[in-house]
């Protein structure tokens, strides 16, 4: 049978053989935690403790500002020894709070709900937002958010996103073996919130043991379908998955709510199960530490806020060859100028590479028009076009061949003979018009 | 503390963090390895003359780059093999009897003037080699149109001259060519195999096939300009390359003579000069294929490849223009 997926895209080596047969396990309890209060698209959260505050673990240290915005809770318990402006992974500050963890793992009172399925959408939805939960995948978006489609948009299909494209990420995947059935529970919870009886899971096919877990997971239930997607990237991006599991395209520009499509990554579904069942709030998540230049890759459950410096020592350190570290994939991540940025809600990986694959600046050359990158812009762009417009200062003109469409997934760059940084052009042009 | 002692030592860069093997030199040296297969077929028919220009070409082509690029500080890029390669392609499209000033002011021109004065790989507008050949077809035009017997004799320096198949075809008709060849299946299999005077690296069909389908195989070219090209040559010989009739003429013999394959497989489809669009590839293809053909059936010259690549080379911007691709989603603004 032949695969669901999109047109155009690439297949880099996926690497996840580094960390797939690693288990998830819990990190040691960090000894202490800088928890951002903006980690989330959207406003920043008010901060709720002061300085020499002891606090519990959930316990509510930011309170969210706006409709678009989502609460930020302590990850472990202990006091509340600073407050200030922390370098976030994506190298911007943002004020943060640092707990640190007096061991004891005491929890806040958390709302049981034994019964959770027989709740109101709008009270489940109250939980995933008083969980503070956001996507997880990487962009952080309140996930309340997108539950909340206006009315004249109306949804009929929740689409969880176990695609997982990013080479060397395998903690989607981990959760998919280990905990199949508490991921289809959130799926549920989720198609109740926005009352829709219809879900598929989409997963690349490169996770076969994935997508027998997760087929197994839904057995017996007819509005529950697993999708088996090529292996591709971004095949996870948004508006790829929407189109090869449910074969809709998201209008340029668009929302899959205007296809009728909320998607959410197995990650959040967790979390909204957790949220839901147990009213836990999101505190900690799985983050695949792996690259070459790690000693023992590993799938790690962190505490929000746990410094990405302390994992890499949990995981035996560096290798000789590490030369890089990436917070996140190796298509759309961040690399780290500091170790000790902490990992957020949306850090699904650190990465440590090796020197080899950098390209320096100096050494890109010049378009020589081969179109590999038009040829598998999953978007329909002309990704060569807009780094010549934009290396020339053209940005208006860059804006008539589709700039603000560009999600920066990074194929083209991938693709480039000439090693050209097209992304970062296409930021820079970004930057500098407005759409 | 290993990791405190590496954190001063990390690399930091814009995403993406990996990249593909593919490099712009390993294009060209592949597109250079996939004409030898044609230029060693070259070589064995016209002799020592044809490997000394093909020689000539290449070594005047690194060096002019290499001159220019030191006169100008700037970085000097002939190991990207670009230049080799525009070298190799113009000493393949020169006959073997020409004198040796004649490759070496073709690829100054190719080089210096086509491609570095404006603005080096990626800017030029011509195809370097093409633009080459045709300052000296145009400057040299006894030289460059004496074409010697093909003779498999690898030692000999002096040759016998005649005249290539589409020049017999022009001046003296298909009767000519079927009484210099013998019969057809002869004719054809001459024209295969390469046995036929014409430019160094263009007869062997057989050859220029092999390193065609390597380019294929391993994505270096796709299949949309050589089709078109050699689809609308084809059906435009078919219908009107016949004497008299429609419909009545010998379609294979214009694909497998002249530098029909040598042009439709290695020359139109160069990154820089042809469209980037699939789409618009076809018809760029399409229109060199119409404008070859116009040139060889009622031109003034026997051969069109070079003028008719050369003529949609200056619309290849324009029609990746014409041929933008859609943005994906993009059905629903239109109906706005």
């Amino acid at each position: 049978m032949a695969l669901a997926t999109f047109k155009g895209g690439i297949h880099p080596p996926d690497k996840k053989e580094l960390s797939k047969a690693k288990a998830i396990s819990p990190a040691k309890p960090p000894k202490r935690v800088v928890i951002p209060l903006a980690q989330h698209i959207g406003a920043p959260c008010t901060l709720s403790v002061s300085i020499g505050q002891e606090v519990k673990m959930g316990e509510i240290i930011g309170t969210p500002e706006g409709f678009v915005s989502a609460p930020v809770h302590a990850s472990v318990s202990g006091k509340v020894i600073a407050i200030g402006d922390f370098p976030l992974p994506t190298g911007r500050m943002a004020p943060s709070v640092v707990i640190e963890n007096d061991g004891k793992e005491e929890w806040t009172s958390l709302k049981d709900s034994p019964g959770y399925m027989k709740l109101s959408p709008d009270e489940l939805k109250g939980k995933v937002k008083d969980a503070g939960i956001v996507g997880m995948g990487g962009a952080a978006f309140p996930a309340h958010v997108k539950l909340s489609p206006p009315k004249e948009k109306p949804v009929d299909v929740v689409v969880l996103n176990g695609a997982e494209c990013e080479p060397y990420l395998t903690a989607d995947y981990r959760l998919m073996l280990e905990r199949p059935s508490d991921v289809v529970e959130g799926l549920r919870v989720l198609m109740k919130i926005v009352n829709v009886s219809k879900g598929v899971i989409g997963i690349e096919s490169n996770k076969p043991d994935a997508i027998e877990a997760m087929q197994r997971a839904v057995a017996g239930d007819s509005s529950l379908k697993v999708c088996a997607l090529e292996v591709k990237y971004p095949q996870g991006a948004e508006k790829m998955l929407i189109k090869a599991a449910v074969n809709r395209d998201v209008p340029a520009r668009g929302l899959p709510m205007d296809v009728g499509v909320v998607v959410q990554n197995i990650g959040t579904a967790l979390a909204v199960y957790e949220a839901a069942r147990y009213g836990k709030p999101l505190i900690e998540r799985v983050v695949t530490v792996t690259g070459e230049g790690i000693r023992e890759p590993r799938n790690l459950l962190v505490k929000i806020g746990s410094l990405v410096s302390d994992l890499i020592g949990e995981c035996g350190g560096f290798s000789s060859e590490a030369a890089k570290v990436i917070s996140g994939g190796p298509m759309m991540g961040f690399a780290l100028y500091s170790l000790d940025v902490p990992v957020t809600k949306g850090t699904s990986g650190i990465l440590v590479l090796p020197e080899e694959g950098v390209v320096h600046a100096e050494d890109f050359g010049p378009c020589i028009r081969c179109g590999r990158c038009i040829d598998i812009c999953p978007m329909g762009l002309m990704p060569s076009m807009l780094s010549v417009l934009s290396e020339r200062g053209m940005y208006e003109e860059a804006k008539g061949y589709n700039l603000f469409d560009c999600f920066e997934c990074g194929s083209c760059t991938y693709v480039c003979p000439s090693k050209r940084p097209i992304v970062q052009l296409v930021r820079l042009a970004k930057s500098m018009t407005k759409p | 503390m290993e990791t405190a002692s590496k954190e001063h030592q990390l690399i930091v860069s814009v995403s993406p963090h990996v990249k593909s093997e593919e490099t712009t030199s390993r294009i060209m040296w592949s597109v250079t390895a996939s004409l030898l297969p044609a230029a060693v077929m070259g070589a064995y028919f016209f002799g020592p003359r044809a490997v000394i220009t093909l020689a000539l070409c290449i070594i005047t082509a690194a060096l002019s780059e290499y001159a220019y690029q030191r006169a100008l500080n700037r970085k000097v890029s002939v190991s990207d093999g670009s230049a080799i390669l525009t070298g190799l392609l113009l000493g393949m499209n020169l006959p073997a009897s020409v004198p040796f000033y004649i490759p070496i002011i073709g690829s100054f021109v190719a080089v210096v003037i086509t491609k570095q004065l404006f603005g080096g790989l990626g800017y030029n507008v011509f195809n370097p080699a093409l633009i080459g050949r045709a300052f000296l077809l145009i400057s040299f035009p006894k030289l460059m149109t004496i074409w010697t017997k093909p003779e498999a004799a690898f030692l000999k320096m002096d040759a016998v001259t005649t005249a290539t198949p589409l020049g017999i075809l022009k001046e003296e008709g298909v009767a000519k060519l079927m009484e210099v060849f013998g019969d057809k299946i002869n004719l054809y299999t001459q024209l295969f195999v390469g046995h036929r005077a014409g430019s160094i690296g263009e007869t062997s069909a057989i050859a220029l096939l092999v390193g065609a389908a390597f380019l294929l195989y391993r994505g270096y070219i796709s299949w949309h300009i050589p089709v078109s090209f050699l689809g609308t040559s084809a059906v435009i010989a078919w219908i009107f390359g016949g004497k008299g009739a429609l419909f009545a003429g010998d379609p294979i013999v214009h694909l497998i003579s002249g530098g029909m394959l040598l042009g439709a497989f290695f020359m139109a489809t160069d990154y820089v000069t042809c469209p980037s669009v699939k789409k618009g590839q076809l018809l760029f293809g399409a229109g060199c294929g119409f404008l070859t053909m116009l040139i060889r059936l009622k031109g003034g010259y026997p051969e069109g490849v070079m003028f008719a690549i050369l003529i949609m080379n200056c619309f290849a911007p324009l029609i990746d223009r014409g041929f933008r691709t859609k943005v994906f989603g993009a059905r629903k603004e239109a109906r706005k």
